[in-house]
């Protein structure tokens, strides 16, 4: 029990990551990750929307669309089930929390539209998770994605200081030190329990 | 006609949602690791892309603009539920190999992003075109990447072997990190050609 899951840890932060493996939330990763505060902030929003997420799609699968037969509304249902948890997550935190939503506001909306979320969700299922799995996996996929996008954005801070030719400037050397660093994690692919 | 063109040509060049507009990401980088999955993705996105384009450009008029981006995702959604149940049914190799980023076309900012800045503000024709031609410069944009990974990453291109059996291919193109550095790489050539233009002009 627990074996399975350090395993669903190791796999889902390192060998698997979700940036630098599976290609999901290449958005953020890219955008929001020019200084290491910022990618700290959409990385916490990102943890946060995603477990609820995934416990939420988890339900809306197994209790409304498994028992009307409706499996192949998965992706409609799924996108809506998100696109209202980020607003509900959004005004619930403005209002309770006004310190968090200082902090994370100008992420929450755009998650909605991050595949990362999606992803994890429709992993899920597709991998037939139960409800702690689910959330184990889709906390530390979170946590993996955090990492990714920090570990970026502090090697991108140096990148702006240093002398890079001019036509590499900005997203192209961008892309390639995310492709070392996806080089780098490829070296965990051998890891597993 | 002279619209055609300039549609046309927006989509294709000026305004191609890869190389210029650097949006929709997690498919282009996912999914061309042959030049066979980088086409199917960029058919299927040029198909919702159409459909939800036309369908948004047709309700523009009833569509409140406090949910219309709610109402677009709907439209959007119905559209990726149809194309993924097309692939499964008649192309299943191909729906097996793009797997889930089928249904992530739903979160694919380019599709959003034409039905706010294009299908919700022209005619259906225009916004038809528009979703062709935008869908039309992405698959372009996949074909290169997906070509080029291909080729290096595996010695093939539509899977027919290229080089003889003494070619040992550089794995590693068609790995996670080989698409980050071949966009990396093609972006940077893009750059300069356009700066030695920049330059030839002054």
């Amino acid at each position: 029990m627990i074996g399975k899951f350090v395993s669903i840890a190791i796999i889902a932060i390192l060998s698997e990551n979700f940036v630098l493996a599976k290609f999901l939330g290449i958005c953020p990763f890219l955008g929001v990750s020019k200084k290491t505060d910022t990618a700290i902030g959409m990385g916490l929003a990102v943890t946060f929307v995603m477990t609820f997420a995934s416990i939420l799609t988890y339900l809306t699968y197994y209790y409304v669309l498994v028992p009307f037969n409706i499996e192949y509304l998965q992706t409609l249902a799924f996108i809506l089930v998100i696109a209202f948890l980020v607003q509900f997550v959004e005004m619930f935190v403005a209002k309770m929390v006004p310190s968090l939503y200082a902090a994370l506001g100008i992420y929450l909306p755009l998650i909605t539209t991050n595949c990362a979320v999606l992803g994890a969700a429709i992993i899920n299922i597709e991998k037939m998770y139960s409800l702690p799995e689910t959330i184990w996996f889709s906390f530390c996929s979170a946590i993996g994605f955090t990492v990714a996008i920090v570990l970026f954005a502090g090697v991108r801070e140096r990148l702006e200081n240093s002398d890079i030719p001019k036509a590499l400037q900005g997203f192209p050397i961008a892309l390639i030190t995310a492709g070392l660093i996806s080089m780098a994690f490829l070296g965990f692919s051998g890891l597993s329990f | 006609m002279k619209k055609l063109t300039e549609i046309a040509k927006n989509g294709l060049i000026y305004e191609n949602p890869t190389f210029v507009q650097l949006v929709g990401m997690c498919p282009t980088l996912a999914t061309t690791t042959s030049i066979i999955n980088a086409l199917g993705m960029g058919v299927a996105v040029t198909f919702v892309l159409i459909g939800s384009n036309v369908v948004i450009s047709l309700l523009r008029k009833f569509i409140s603009p406090k949910v219309r981006i709610a109402s677009y995702i709907v439209v959007i959604a119905a559209f990726v539920t149809i194309i993924e149940m097309l692939l499964k049914a008649y192309l299943p190799a191909i729906s097996n190999s793009l797997g889930m980023f089928i249904p992530l076309i739903v979160v694919n900012c380019i599709i959003l992003a034409r039905a706010e800045s294009f299908a919700s503000k022209n005619g259906v024709v225009e916004s038809a075109l528009d979703g062709l031609f935008m869908g039309l410069g992405f698959t372009m944009a996949l074909a290169i990447l997906g070509g080029i990974r291909e080729i290096i990453g595996n010695g093939t291109i539509f899977n027919l072997p290229l080089f003889g059996k003494s070619f040992k291919p550089a794995i590693m193109f068609i790995l996670p990190p080989g698409a980050f550095i071949t966009l990396g790489v093609i972006l940077a050539v893009k750059n300069a050609i356009s700066l030695k233009k920049e330059g030839n002009s002054k």
